[in-house]
């Protein structure tokens, strides 16, 4: 297990670099400093700015000078809104998009799991038709398609559930399930598929000799095997998620890391999108290393590939 | 497996008459409409849909024809799809291919390098690119292109690999050709099946990936439109008029599920020829 681990990690960290290094050199190689305005600025104004974000040293030091900082939590100063850091930016809008990716998580892995075993369970059968037909409608339904028509239907419509503005917990409802939706019909047929497989296995039919119960037999045997693939998934549902709560934070107007994101890609406000597109980057790339830890661990074959 | 075969037929003929009419619509749909997509008629705003007037799909809130609108859409959307496939393929094929054939040291470098990049979010990146090189159209096709390779590298790769074993290639090298031409003339012609299988599967995550972009005001500019654009329109005056969000919304939907349905069609039919 430690040999496993440690090479999970010698490949997480130079991903991580390279993805750190890759976004840097990016903005850096963008056409026109980022204070270029329609109104050119007086030459000594503009040699101050630079040398007050540290543009006029060469790039290496800035790489160098931007990596530091990282090191200590500190993404810099954002380029368009005077007196903000980006890491400000960060502590506040983090904790609401961790909030609603969490909660769409766990709806989908609830949804979706109960959906698919249902399915396999009573497969080839009208219900599993169905439930199979309606996931592969909900995979083709984006995210930004599903949550205007869930404002429309439930907070405009019916007013059953408000929409917009963090009051109460019943505001995180439409977008937790809008945000959820795609993700509970992947994750359906992914079990439904793993369900299926386990469910021909010869213990499975050694079971179903013994005179085991259909639920006995899906509860207590067949289901843990069945959702272990899932585990693999987590890693890109947790970007899924990410990505998709950009444009559910955008709608419902939630508080969160994706729309500093989005409004910072329209105001060419490189700091801000640069640190976001690293702070998930490494979300992501964690927890990936995570699910392989835990994959490792819960199934040892892996480990000696 | 005579019902296997029987649903299979469905799973096929259903999305692909579903593309053909989409495709159909989006190309005679704008000469057919009475309107264009671009006069303003502020007078016409948020008109409800009704063949009397010509806008069969009502209007939006600037008067616009949504019909025409959504059409031009469509073959924004559906080019983006293409394209951008395309360039996925050409990636995608030469990389797993050499990969595949060279294997050893080289194919373990390479796909280190899909392991590394499968691990970035990629969406975020494509915003990255938007906002350092401004949203200029021809880059979201090769942005979003240049992103969406691995899987196919990651198949063609493994197809490489099984038909490396294959005789007529020990025979080709065996007559001294080079190894850039049995890739290209041996290789290559051998993996038709599986790459058309998985573009079928890219081009919905491709159209889904521009109407993102265009959702989020980063993709497809005025005058330009796309049905991503369209339903970022369409959520700004649902509340007034819910068919300029549910119009457009439904033709991409549709046109995801049928590439979608298509894909998973395909994706079995081949399983079940390897598998036989």
């Amino acid at each position: 297990m430690l040999h496993y681990t440690l090479s999970r990690l010698a490949s997480a960290v130079p991903t991580l670099f390279v993805v750190i290094a890759m976004a840097f050199f990016l903005t850096r190689a963008a056409p026109g400093g980022p204070f270029d305005e329609e109104r050119r600025l007086p030459a000594e104004i503009e040699a101050r700015l630079e040398a007050a974000y540290h543009l006029d040293e060469p790039v290496w030091q800035q790489f160098g000078r931007y990596l530091g900082g990282i090191a200590r939590g500190d993404f810099g100063p954002s380029f368009r809104y005077q007196d903000i850091d980006v890491s400000e930016l960060i502590a506040q809008g983090l904790p609401v998009s961790l909030t609603l990716g969490s909660l769409a998580l766990l709806t989908a892995l609830l949804l979706g799991g109960l959906t698919g075993t249902f399915a396999a369970i009573y497969r080839n059968g009208w219900l599993d038709r169905a439930l199979m037909g309606l996931a592969l409608v909900g995979l083709s339904i984006p995210n930004f398609v599903v949550a205007p028509v869930l404002v429309l239907l439930f907070a405009v419509t019916l007013r059953w559930l408000p929409a917009g503005d963090l009051a109460g917990p019943a505001s995180w409802v439409l977008p937790v399930i809008a945000l959820a939706l795609p993700q509970v019909a992947y994750i359906a047929r992914l079990i439904r598929a793993e369900l299926l497989d386990v469910l021909a296995s010869p213990y499975v039919r050694a079971a179903r000799a013994q005179g085991l119960t259909t639920r006995t037999i899906v509860l207590r045997h067949a289901v843990w095997p069945a959702a272990l693939p899932l585990v693999s998934y987590l890693g890109p549902a947790a970007a899924a998620l990410l990505t998709g709560a950009v444009v559910v934070e955008q709608i419902f107007g939630l508080p969160g890391l994706g729309r500093f994101f989005v409004q910072g890609a329209i105001n060419r406000d490189y700091t801000v999108v640069l640190g976001i597109v690293i702070l998930y980057s490494t979300l992501v790339i964690a927890l990936n290393l995570l699910v392989d830890l835990l994959y490792g661990w819960l199934d040892p074959r892996v480990r000696y590939r | 497996m005579a019902v296997g075969r029987a649903t299979n037929r469905w799973a096929l003929r259903v999305p692909l008459v579903l593309i053909a009419l989409l495709t159909i619509a989006v190309i005679v749909g704008p000469w057919l409409s009475p309107h264009d997509h671009e006069t303003l008629d502020t007078a016409n705003a948020l008109q409800p849909p009704s063949l009397a007037t010509g806008h069969w799909f009502g209007t939006d809130d600037l008067g616009r024809d949504l019909f025409t609108r959504v059409m031009i859409g469509g073959r924004i959307s559906l080019t983006v799809g293409v394209i951008a496939t395309l360039v996925s393929i050409v990636i995608g094929v030469i990389w797993g291919a050499t990969a595949g054939y060279l294997g050893g040291r080289v194919d373990h470098l390479m796909m280190r390098v899909v392991d590394v990049l499968y691990a970035i979010p990629f969406m975020f990146f494509v915003i990255l690119l938007m906002v350092v090189f401004g949203r200029h159209f021809l880059l979201i096709f090769v942005a979003i292109g240049a992103i969406n390779w691995l899987d196919m590298a990651r198949i063609v790769r493994g197809q490489t690999i099984s038909i490396r074993q294959r005789e007529f290639v020990a025979a080709a090298e065996l007559t001294g050709v080079a190894a850039a031409t049995i890739i290209r003339r041996h290789i290559v012609p051998n993996l038709a099946g599986v790459v058309v299988v998985y573009a079928t599967l890219t081009m919905p995550q491709v159209i889904l990936i521009e109407s993102f972009l265009s959702f989020l005001g980063l993709g497809v500019q005025e005058p330009l439109t796309s049905w991503g654009t369209l339903v970022h329109q369409g959520a700004q005056v649902m509340e007034l008029a819910p068919w300029v969000l549910l119009l457009p919304a439904g033709f991409l939907a549709l046109a995801l599920y049928a590439f979608n349905f298509l894909g998973d069609g395909l994706r079995d039919a081949l399983e079940q020829r390897y598998a036989r």
